[in-house]
């Protein structure tokens, strides 16, 4: 994992110094809230509908238990017990003190954390795939990449004040675990043809309200081409991208209405400006100090488990249901990647309380070197388990509920704050969460469903990215009414898809039922061992439509 | 109005020329794109100290190799929020050359003097009754940047590299 040195020590103090007499400056009555308001923004302090609100960045998802140990500290000390993981890969607090905030970004400074540009039209945090530098299909690890953007990225004194906010996303992987497509820039590591390997380069994905699949501006780009070639996307974006209308501002809607060869066009012309000034070198004695803190561990020689596994799995049903969901494949004989599910029943997806914090660093520390990560689907990663320590490790995280054998099935739900917390919001999203992983509670019968991602957003602004879930929910609101607009089909992997609406909007109470008539739907339709997606894509809507409009009924399609 | 330049505050010696009509041509003015277009020649025959100020939709390319006409260019920012200037202000030292007075004008805040600093700004009309302490608040806020500009400061990779040795 990067670790800082004095000069990385230095900037962030710095940056708190700052912050500090901004907000002395705000309590003081010397500025007032909106001459305050661009100066919290870039430091992760929004205003939400009851408190402050304080958004600290996980660099592409990497934690370490002392840094978690912190962030439990501060859940406790000037929150209410509990931190939030996002879908990019950040944690939130939602009840922070205007006066408290220097001293929240002191102790984060303490354990190399900081909330710089976790907000604002600026680059945000960089994410990445979860399982990077363990994952069996993986080029190459992605996370010295992520770091060296992030570093370029910060207080970058040209893209302070982009149209709009800007995220990236890396992966080295074949499966596109990071929602690569759906970001401003998304970075895939390949070898090109002749081996070389580099970037491909994916430009204009995002959500919201005008979702698009990100497309792809370059095929390959060398490595040492990586800063001048984001300088120039980021340039011609600055220049070019819509500031008459927040809405309209991102860069998707830039890419979209130049086309992307016009945009490829005016990109590699500006590239071509600046690909050779000293300026933007990447520097290899830089990329392999980097690249040194995220060498491999040092690894153990042990065998793989199988045998003993089958054994437990095959006396403990509940261990083997957790193994089957929650147990991902390591690089390494003998090792596993374990996810810790943030969604069991009746919870609030991505929910974790300090106590859990505290439990989970001192397992991380005892099971899996004492690093962590967070998934963009709100949950969290051991990434180096032996296996043989999976039984006591899967016993350990069950005293803390944290073993729901659910990842990447039905209740492993993504889902905004919704109406609860967000001020934007049409809906409740939470409530709808809690509602379908009560209903769907049973392991062996989300087992036999297998993979499906459902994602609940509470307005059209899509921080649930209901755009992406296979099954897809949009709160909407009708004379005053919460309802809910169903989307299938989407996907956020490397096969990128958006939602096809399915039909009318439907009630809280009808979302559970309308979820089982889809799955049975799909169980009676799937061939072999199918995923609702291939079903989805094998039979298209109308036997679904069927299933929870009625035989034989065209549902009618609204404008939500 | 004060400027700040090179962290001290001067006096103005061009006036702002937008407004008036016709166009001075016997003392240092600063015009719009529009005027210079309209007057050109009129003013490069008056023989006095130019300045252009352009609007974050203008770029500075635009001027072509009238640029060297120029003492000062004066770069809008209508929103603190508008960045374009930015990047235009970087193009103007590190492309085009510009070696003249790099004015930041409009919206201009006291938390960006830093940024637009780096993107080779020199001198600041900032809207407060203090200016100069405006300044002098910032001045010292960041030794430390992971970025190379064409403002020559060396970035944490080289201050690193200077260390070990
Ligand atoms: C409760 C306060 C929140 C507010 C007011 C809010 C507001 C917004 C808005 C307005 C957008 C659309 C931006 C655009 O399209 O340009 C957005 C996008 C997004 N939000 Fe939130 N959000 C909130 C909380 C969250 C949370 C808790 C998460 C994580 C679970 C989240 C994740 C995202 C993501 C990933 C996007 C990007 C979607 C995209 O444009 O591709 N947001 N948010
Ligand atoms: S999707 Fe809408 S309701 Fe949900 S957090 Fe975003 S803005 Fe709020």
């Amino acid at each position: 994992m990067y670790r800082y040195d004095e000069f990385d020590h230095t900037l962030v103090a710095e940056r708190v110094a700052v912050f500090r007499r901004q907000v002395e400056r705000r309590l003081t009555g010397d500025i007032t809230e909106d001459q305050f308001k661009p100066l919290r923004l870039p430091n992760g302090l929004y205003l939400q509908l009851h408190a402050y609100m304080l958004r600290i960045n996980v660099p592409y998802g990497c934690l370490s238990s002392r840094q978690l140990r912190k962030l439990a500290f501060i859940a406790r000390r000037f929150d209410r017990g509990f931190g939030h993981f996002t879908t990019r890969q950040n944690i939130q607090f939602n009840w922070i003190r205007l006066d408290e905030a220097p001293d929240i970004l002191a102790e984060l400074a303490d354990v190399e954390m900081n909330t710089m540009q976790s907000s604002g039209n600026c680059v945000r945090n960089i994410t990445a795939d979860q399982f990077a530098g363990r994952a069996r299909d993986e080029i190459e690890d992605p996370r010295p990449w992520c770091e060296l953007i992030r570093q370029w990225s910060i207080l970058h004194p040209e893209f302070g004040y982009l149209p709009r906010k800007f995220k990236i996303a890396v992966t080295g992987a074949a499966s596109d675990r990071a929602a690569v497509k759906f970001h401003d820039v998304g970075l895939y590591l390949r070898r090109n043809a002749e081996g070389v390997i580099g970037f491909e380069v994916i430009v204009g994905g995002g959500q919201g309200r005008t979702p698009y699949v990100g497309l792809t501006i370059r095929e390959w780009l060398a490595k040492e081409d990586l800063f001048s070639y984001l300088e120039a996307i980021l340039r011609i974006y600055n220049l070019g991208g819509r500031r008459d209308n927040p809405n309209k501002a991102r860069i998707k809607i830039q890419v979209n209405a130049l086309g992307i060869d016009e945009f490829r066009r005016l990109v590699e012309e500006e590239w071509a400006e600046i690909k050779a000034s000293p300026l933007l070198n990447v520097d290899p004695a830089e990329v392999a100090r980097i690249t040194a803190y995220f060498a491999p561990p040092a690894w153990e020689d042990l065998p793989e488990e199988t045998v003993a596994l089958d054994r437990l799995r095959k006396a403990q049903p509940a261990f083997d249901a957790w193994y089957r969901a929650n147990v991902v494949g390591h690089r390494t004989p003998g090792y596993a990647i374990v996810n810790l599910s943030l969604k069991s029943p009746g919870i609030a997806p991505g929910d974790l309380t300090a106590e859990q914090m505290d439990r989970v660093a001192d397992l991380a520390d005892r099971f899996s070197l004492g690093e962590l990560r967070v998934s963009h689907r709100q949950n969290l990663v051991f990434t180096d388990v032996r296996q043989k320590e999976l039984h006591e490790l899967w016993t350990e995280l069950a005293r803390i509920s944290l073993a729901t054998a659910n990842i990447g099935t039905l209740t492993d739900i993504v889902a905004c704050p919704g109406l609860d917390f967000c001020s934007l919001a049409n809906a409740r999203a939470i409530p709808v969460a809690q509602d379908i992983s009560r209903h769907f509670s049973d392991a062996a019968t989300l087992q036999d469903i297998g993979e499906l991602t459902i994602n609940i957003s509470g307005c059209m602004n899509a921080c649930g990215h209901h755009h992406v879930g296979h099954i897809g929910i949009l709160g909407v609101e009708k004379k005053g009414q919460e309802f809910y607009q169903l989307t299938l089909g989407g996907s956020s992997a490397e096969d990128a898809a958006l939602g096809e609406r399915l039909g009318r909007a439907i009630s809280a109470d009808e979302v559970p039922a309308a979820i089982e008539a889809l799955v049975a739907r799909y169980k009676s339709l799937r061939s072999g061992d199918e995923r609702f997606l291939d079903t989805w894509r094998r039979v298209g809507i109308e036997p679904f439509q069927d299933a929870v409009y009625g035989e034989g009924v065209t549902p009618r399609r609204e404008v939500a | 109005m004060a400027l700040i330049r090179n962290g001290k505050l001067v006096d103005d010696i061009h006036i702002d020329a937008r407004t008036l009509d016709p166009v001075p041509v016997d003392q240092p003015v600063i015009v719009s794109l529009l005027q210079w277009q309209a007057h050109r020649d009129t003013l490069l025959a008056g023989k006095q100290s130019l300045g252009i100020r352009l609007q974050s939709d203008q770029p500075p390319a635009l001027l072509g190799a009238d640029l060297r006409h120029f003492a000062v260019v004066a770069l809008e920012f209508p929103k603190f929020r508008d960045g374009r200037a930015y990047t235009h202000a970087r193009m103007l030292r590190e492309r085009l050359g510009f070696r003249g007075e790099l004015r930041a004008v409009g919206d201009v805040l006291q938390e960006q003097l830093n940024y637009m600093q780096r993107c080779g700004f020199d001198t600041f009309e900032i809207s407060t009754a203090d200016p100069l302490a405006a300044w002098q608040a910032i001045e010292n806020d960041h030794t430390v940047w992971y970025q190379a500009t064409g403002d020559g400061r060396p970035r944490a990779l080289e201050l690193r590299r200077q260390q070990a040795r």
